[in-house]
């Protein structure tokens, strides 16, 4: 209808911007939804009929200005009792970048919802009341964050105006955080002082701070770094769907479709199938239309081999020179999502990459207390909100890398086969929480996904 | 051999980048292939508006050169644009699909469904929706919404346990980690897979100018006649049209969303290419939705009461 090739350019400058992905965490009090609410407010991502319902509803309840927390908090309930009850997310962009915000509750169930969020984001802000301090919430967020290996963690100081906006009172509390979460392996570390309710260092610069000379939140939401370097991570290929036409125009073809792991392929490469272990060599790679030399993650491709071998869905494609082992003895940390306990001896499925196995719950060897990250041995069971460390015996082998070097090939599910219920959340491999001694060994590799 | 990279652009000139739209799609693209992995018998929602023609082409794009494994489900309020029609027909037509149609007026002449007061038959396509959903046996039924649409959408998962009566409940969602989506359900229970939830109102646009996508013509400036009921241009078609007390009149228009015409308002606009809607949207103040649509003005929570209900 409309052609479209001198439009391209008038808005290339938008569709090239990159995507970062964060979390936001903090307790009830510590002004979590003002933040996200001024993020939005003032960055002119919420449009007047958004901004005209929270006017209405605010002065409906007699509140004399508008209450941000409208704009986040969606459902009948959580507006009835003004609390947050489920992970949400939001949407805005400026200039620079365009951002998926994943905005988790702070009560009760913080632990799953931390981890909900924390799972697909580039970065967490971690909010903490300048007049409290590093309190035991802050720490749990710390050790989800680095659980989760979230490669950028802000602490956002709030409230800085009822401290009267002092540099030491900031200092001494961006310290204790650094230290700390340093410690637990969080390799970057940015503490920005501000007021989400007066608006300092949200998105415009203090006047009130001026010994601050770093980045508002908003300055560094849109220059952090969200591209690795994935050539250092060897490539994964979960094998989602085989494409076979077999229609006249298309006789023999026979494709792998999946998206890219972690790492980069190329045609002429030569790949192991695992659990198989047969090998072949990368003839060709589709791009969603177009055929191309090189691919990389995370995009969603489809491979053809130059041998007709047997490959179906679940199966992982590797560079022969640099393929994962193959294991049906996983240990792992988990976290317990579920109302349903999780203990030792239960028969559970695990879906991993594409892959959706049997496996029985061997062993729980320890369960981890966030708040002061002591270890306490053969607890049983897990419950809900639970981080502990689990060996599972799968009945299939499994190639599974370590948590820390693939955030993707190194997650699993835990399922509950009776109901489909997802029981847990795991992290392959060792972590912090695998044992006591290990627990403030800074990770010395780096981090690679 | 051809040797492209295609769409690399990246502030940073990192070696590998994505480009936003580029990963918003692959996403949306491994979304389609986990379904088709993983179901027996998915169906996708096809109303012939933007968020569903860019499911389409991504379905499309995900399973090429094979044909789309999934076949086609129009829930037909009897109160469509005649444009928007002849586009799905055409459309179904060009790609060798298969469309299923569930028919509010069908439910309305069996005595099934009552027309409202108002009029208006949005809310009304849920029972057929869901019906055909259980007849037809789908066990996975995609759906355009986009999180960024309304506040209660905002809250929805890519992949959405239905039980037998298609209701959501909100409290009781399966958290959802990292790209490891969990279909499980039990026979009689469905899930509803969203693969535009990452994607604004923006995004599609600039996706549909990027690839070239043709859309029915309402979505571009054309002069209409049209009248104002309860702040909103409606044009007037077999289900109905002005009072006495409105006066029709010619004006320069075009739609943001396509939905029942009762309810589905137009905006005034000079856009009649994707270019100058893009701009348009780009600068806008107003949701596409507070915009456009009349069934989400009718309470607070319309759209979560709906959702609850089963609507898509």
């Amino acid at each position: 209808m409309t052609s479209t090739t001198d439009q391209v350019a008038n808005f290339a400058d938008l569709a090239a911007t990159t995507l970062l992905r964060f979390a936001t965490a903090g307790s009830v009090d510590d002004g979590k939804s003002t933040l996200v609410g001024r993020l939005l407010h003032d960055s002119k991502s919420v449009l007047t009929d958004q901004m005209e319902a929270v006017e209405a509803v605010s002065a409906q309840r007699g509140q004399e200005a508008p209450d941000l927390a409208l704009l986040t908090d969606g459902l009948r309930a959580e507006r009835e009792q003004g609390i947050t009850i489920d992970v949400a997310y939001r949407y805005f962009a400026t200039a620079r970048r365009r951002f998926i915000l994943a905005d988790t509750p702070g009560h009760v169930q913080y632990t799953r919802n931390m981890v909900t969020g924390a799972s697909t984001a580039d970065l967490a802000v971690v909010l903490v009341d300048a007049r409290n301090g590093v309190i035991e919430q802050t720490r749990r967020h710390a050790a989800v964050a680095a659980l989760l290996r979230v490669p950028h963690v802000v602490l956002a100081v709030n409230k800085m105006d009822l401290v009267g906006y002092q540099e030491s009172v900031f200092a001494a509390i961006a310290e204790e955080f650094t230290a700390y979460a340093s410690d637990l392996g969080v390799p970057e570390i940015t503490a920005i002082p501000i007021s989400a309710l007066a608006g300092d260092n949200v998105v415009d610069a203090s006047a009130n701070m001026d010994w601050y000379g770093g980045p508002t939140v908003l300055e560094h939401l849109e220059t952090v770094p969200v591209s690795h370097d994935l050539t250092a991570c060897p490539a994964r290929f979960p094998v989602q769907y085989v494409i076979r036409p077999q229609s006249a125009e298309h006789p023999d073809y026979r494709g792998y479709a999946g998206q890219i792991a972690s790492g980069v392929l190329r045609v002429g490469e030569a790949v192991t199938v695992l659990p198989s272990g047969r090998t072949s060599v990368i003839e060709g790679i589709d791009a969603l239309g177009e055929s191309v030399d090189i691919a990389w993650a995370p995009q969603s491709v489809t491979l053809r081999l130059k041998d007709d071998i047997d490959i179906s869905r679940g199966d992982l494609i590797a560079p022969s020179a640099n393929a994962p082992a193959t294991t049906q003895d996983v240990e792992a940390t988990v976290c317990h999502v579920a109302d349903q306990p999780l203990a030792v001896g239960a028969r559970v499925l695990i879906k991993h990459t594409t892959r959706t196995v049997k496996a029985i719950v061997k062993e729980i060897p320890s369960r981890l207390t966030l708040d002061d990250l002591s270890q306490h041995p053969n607890p049983g069971q897990l419950v809900a909100n639970d981080i502990g460390r689990v060996v599972v015996r799968t009945a299939e082998p499994l190639a599974l890398d370590a948590y820390a070097d693939s955030r993707r090939t190194g997650s699993f599910l835990l399922i509950d086969p009776a109901d489909g219920t997802t029981l847990a959340a795991g992290m392959a491999g060792e972590s912090f929480a695998s044992q006591a001694e290990t627990t403030v060994q800074a990770d010395e590799e780096g981090w690679d996904f | 051999m051809t040797t492209t990279v295609a769409h690399v652009h990246d502030e940073t000139d990192a070696p590998y980048a994505l480009s936003h739209l580029d990963a918003l799609e692959s996403e949306a693209v491994h979304i389609f292939r986990e379904v088709a992995g993983e179901f027996e018998k998915p169906v996708i929602l096809f109303s012939g508006g933007k968020d569903s023609i860019v499911m389409l082409h991504l379905a499309l794009k995900a399973f090429a050169p094979a044909p789309v494994p999934f076949t086609l489900l129009h829930v037909d309020t009897g109160h469509n644009f005649p444009e928007v029609l002849e586009y799905r027909d055409r459309t179904v037509e060009k790609h060798g699909l298969r469309l299923h149609v569930a028919s509010v007026q069908e439910y309305i002449d069996a005595g099934k469904l009552r027309e409202r007061p108002d009029g208006t038959r949005n809310p009304l396509q849920t029972v057929p929706l869901t019906e055909a959903i259980q007849s037809l046996k789908f066990d996975a039924v995609f759906g355009g919404g986009r999180r960024d649409e309304e506040k209660a959408r905002a809250k929805e998962r890519v992949f959405s346990l239905r039980d037998e009566f298609s209701q959501w409940d909100p409290r009781r969602q399966r958290p959802e980690l990292w790209q490891l989506y969990n279909g499980r359900h039990a026979p009689g229970e469905h899930v509803r897979v969203f693969p535009l939830s990452n994607w604004t109102e923006l995004d599609v646009w600039q996706y549909i100018a990027r690839e070239g996508i043709e859309l029915p013509e309402i979505y571009f400036a054309h002069e209409r006649e049209v009248f104002l009921r309860n702040g909103m241009w409606l044009t007037a078609g077999e289900w109905g049209g002005a009072k006495e007390s409105e006066t029709p009149e010619t004006r320069l228009i075009r739609y943001r969303t396509v939905g029942d015409m009762s309810c589905t308002g137009a905006v005034d606009s000079d856009a009649t290419t994707l270019d100058a809607v893009i701009a348009e949207i780009a600068v806008s103040r107003l949701t596409e939705r507070g915009a456009t649509r009349a069934d989400d003005k009718m309470s607070e929570a319309a759209m979560e009461d709906r959702k609850r209900e089963g609507y898509f």
